[in-house]
């Protein structure tokens, strides 16, 4: 079991890493022909940078649109981000303080995030627009989200698992070695779902993430007037 | 604002249903699955698609070219690409969509319609859609579906409203334009746009006016303000070494309330005491090679403007009152046409005439009377290309500042409508985007409701009676649709026609000096 977990997360983190990195890529390589921000929109970098900073720190956007989306949305996302930081611990020792610190933060924002994910599906199911655009996946999506919320939070307040054991098999995995991983059932589908979270993440809309760094409405500076933009294939036209 | 008591409605049975139960212009319909799945703009016939450089007709593999095509702009726009992968589906758009809250199709949701196109996208390029197409909605390219585009991209008008609220700026119109690029690839083309973009390329105006056809309406034009004003005010028609080259939208040579901005650009001009000229080779600011997503056409089509620029040696270009138009002047034009370096390099390339305007109003160059428009009560359509795709002035946010200036500098009533729909958020006429053309002219409707519900609101509170555009196509669409919700189809004014109203040229002489007050103006200006 060990050993299958192992191979699990190197083939995981793998696809995980090298499929958002192609992406990245290929967004990073595509060129935007014309100016098209979303106006009013920032005439300088620095106001560009801070558009995007309040963009993904705030989804000022969603906050804009629907207050319902955005405080699910929002709960569910910073949740995740608390509960992600408290995961720090399992992979480096020793435990840097404000990771430490943070411990308690990051077990009850698992409530959080549970809340925020069920806001949002049954939103899904409940409003009738939003039912109409949903998908099998985006059901899905939601299902192996809260899954692995309540199979985490089952270790944690109900069947502890033996973190230590937990913590010397990922340290393990960072050197190359397999070290024996803990058989509680709820740990093993908490690992599994995460294993096919990395996995599906850069061919689902998980891309969301760092599509919106490319997002040409969002990242372009208002200047048109004063700087010519001019994609390169563009260029070949003028030849 | 308190709820309008039902006994107050006292609009005929025939009109529109201006206001909901609630008063909300945004009011969100129920669902009605393919309520407007009928609706179809002509086909372009084979003639207008050939000059544009598309197939004439349909051919035989267009399924592949399709295909093939949409790859090439994913590879070739990094928006396409990015939006066709980052939708999350959160359904913050679903309600954002003029032409949904009018007709109710769900497919007029801003993700509904992306999904038309998204879905053929992840068939042929994604993991999930080739091998798990059920689980993510993909789904092959068939006629049906071919059909089912050449409908719903032709019930956006590109306003980008979506996008101020989509949490990735997700921008429909991108989708919308390259679905309309694919559909032009394969030979569907939109007879509306592609027969006006052929008149640009023969003629140089979307009206196919010849040269001397403008040139005599335009001296008609000036013995109308000579008789109106006894100041004779020149509209200059391709005149060399003229300082200022202004392109404007055709229709403002020969449509209402159209013609009356165009008088107000040439009062500007004249106070100002600049030289200026029009081109008839470069006759028209529109632009629909943007509607139909085309990279090549609208250069094109910018590229006579700098070639009138050349030939005249003008030093500056100034645009008229247009709101696509402005898109592609402000956002486009240095790209696809410039750089215009040889041009004077203290003012920007291109300006707005608003910006013009606005400039003279502050340095105290035009002599202003208010209360010439006192027979109107005011309020201000923001034109979706201007508000959401531009700007004026240097600061973000002039292109609502602006025209706003100017209005209450010209009127002494002025009224702004709800703040949910206007300025960044303002809704769109429903005749953007290549769609004012009148076999869809259900669809125009009902996508002008939201607009009109608000209007009415003012109308209600402040008792507004105008409303004022600086866009041809809201102009002309306004003209059309305001009647069906109750309002005279003058109702719809030039921002430049208030400033023609209110200018007292140098030497005029005033006849009733003290202007007039409220209901006998009004009586005056109503015959």
């Amino acid at each position: 079991m060990s050993t299958l977990y192992a191979l699990l997360y190197y083939v995981a983190t793998a696809l995980l890493v090298i499929g958002l990195a192609v992406k990245i890529r290929q967004y990073a390589r595509t060129p935007a022909p014309l100016k098209i921000p979303t106006t009013p929109a920032p005439t300088t970098a620095s106001g560009v940078f801070w558009r995007m900073f309040r963009e993904v720190v705030f989804f000022e956007s969603l906050f804009k649109s629907n207050k319902w989306i955005w405080l699910f949305g929002y709960l569910f996302h910073g949740s995740l981000l608390l509960i992600t930081i408290r995961h720090l611990r399992y992979f480096i020792d020793p435990v840097w303080w404000w990771v430490s610190f943070e411990q308690p933060f990051g077990i009850y924002a698992s409530f959080g995030m549970v809340l925020g994910l069920a806001g949002l599906w049954g939103r899904r199911i409940l409003v009738e627009r939003i039912r109409y655009i949903t998908n099998p996946s985006d059901h899905l999506m939601l299902a192996l989200l809260i899954a692995i919320a309540l199979s985490g939070m089952t270790m944690r307040f109900l069947t502890p698992t033996d973190i230590i054991g937990v913590k010397m098999f990922f340290l393990g995995l960072l050197r190359f070695q397999i070290n024996e991983l803990p058989d509680t059932p709820a740990l093993l589908i908490h690992l599994g779902l995460v294993a096919v979270l990395f996995i599906v993440f850069p061919i689902s809309k998980l891309l969301h993430a760092p599509g919106i760094f490319f997002s040409p409405t969002r990242n372009q500076i208002d200047n048109p007037r004063e700087k010519r933009h001019l994609a390169p294939w563009a260029a070949e036209l003028e030849k | 604002m308190a709820p309008l008591d039902d006994s107050e409605n006292k609009k005929p049975a025939e009109m529109m249903d201006i206001r909901g139960p609630d008063g909300d212009p945004l009011e969100i319909p129920r669902l009605a699955c393919d309520a407007m799945a009928e609706s179809k703009p002509y086909p372009a016939y084979p003639e207008h698609n050939l000059k544009l450089g598309f197939p004439g007709e349909l051919i035989d593999n267009w399924q592949e070219v399709a295909i093939a095509k949409m790859g090439e702009l994913a590879k070739k726009n990094r928006a396409f690409q990015v939006y066709l992968d980052a939708c999350v589906k959160c359904g913050a758009c679903t309600d954002k969509c003029h032409y949904f809250l009018g007709s109710g199709d769900p497919k007029n949701m801003p993700v509904a319609r992306q999904d038309l196109l998204r879905s053929v996208y992840r068939r042929y390029y994604t993991f999930a859609g080739k091998y798990f197409p059920w689980l993510v909605g993909a789904r092959d390219l068939t006629k049906e579906v071919l059909d089912e585009w050449y409908a719903y991209y032709h019930q956006c008008s590109q306003c980008r409203r979506c996008s101020v609220f989509c949490p990735y700026g997700i921008d429909t119109a991108e989708i919308s334009m390259a679905a309309r690029e694919i559909m032009d690839s394969v030979g569907l083309g939109d007879k509306y746009c592609n027969e006006i973009i052929g008149k640009v390329k023969d003629v140089g105006n979307n009206l196919g006016l010849q040269e001397k056809a403008l040139a005599a309406t335009l001296e008609g034009l000036e013995e109308d303000i000579e008789d109106d004003t006894g100041i004779s005010v020149r509209i200059p028609l391709d005149e060399k070494g003229a300082d200022i080259l202004l392109v404007t939208p055709s229709a403002d040579f020969f449509a209402e309330p159209h013609i009356e901005g165009l008088i107000g650009y040439a009062k500007v001009f004249h106070e100002a005491g600049v030289s200026w000229t029009l081109s008839s080779y470069a006759s028209e600011a529109a632009n629909f090679g943007m509607f139909i997503g085309s990279y090549e056409n609208m250069r094109d089509v910018s590229l006579r403007i700098r070639k009138a620029a050349e030939d005249l040696g003008v030093k500056r270009i100034i645009f008229g009152e247009c709101g696509h138009a402005w898109r592609v002047a402000y956002s486009f034009l240095n790209t696809l046409a410039g750089p215009f370096d040889f041009l004077d390099p203290n003012y920007p390339v291109p300006q707005h005439i608003l910006e013009f305007t606005w400039n003279e109003i502050q340095k105290g160059t035009l002599k202003l009377d208010k209360s010439r428009n006192d027979h109107i009560r005011l309020t201000y359509h923001d034109s979706c290309n201007v508000a959401r795709a531009s700007r004026m002035g240097d600061k973000p946010g002039g292109q609502f500042e602006i025209p706003r200036n100017v209005l209450k500098a010209v009127c002494n009533h002025y009224y702004d409508m709800d703040r949910d729909t206007i300025m960044e958020s303002t809704v769109c006429c429903g005749g953007g985007g290549g769609l004012l053309t009148d076999e869809i002219m259900d669809i125009r409707v009902k996508g002008a409701g939201p607009r009109m519900k608000a209007l009415k609101q003012v109308t209600d509170d402040f008792g507004v009676t105008h409303m004022a555009a600086i866009c041809a196509i809201c102009k002309t669409q306004f003209s059309k649709v305001m009647p069906k919700y109750g309002y005279g189809m003058d109702s719809i004014l030039s921002v430049h026609q208030l400033v023609s109203n209110a200018i007292i040229l140098g030497g005029q002489e005033v006849e009733e000096d003290a202007a007039p007050q409220g209901d006998a103006a009004a009586a005056e200006a109503k015959q």
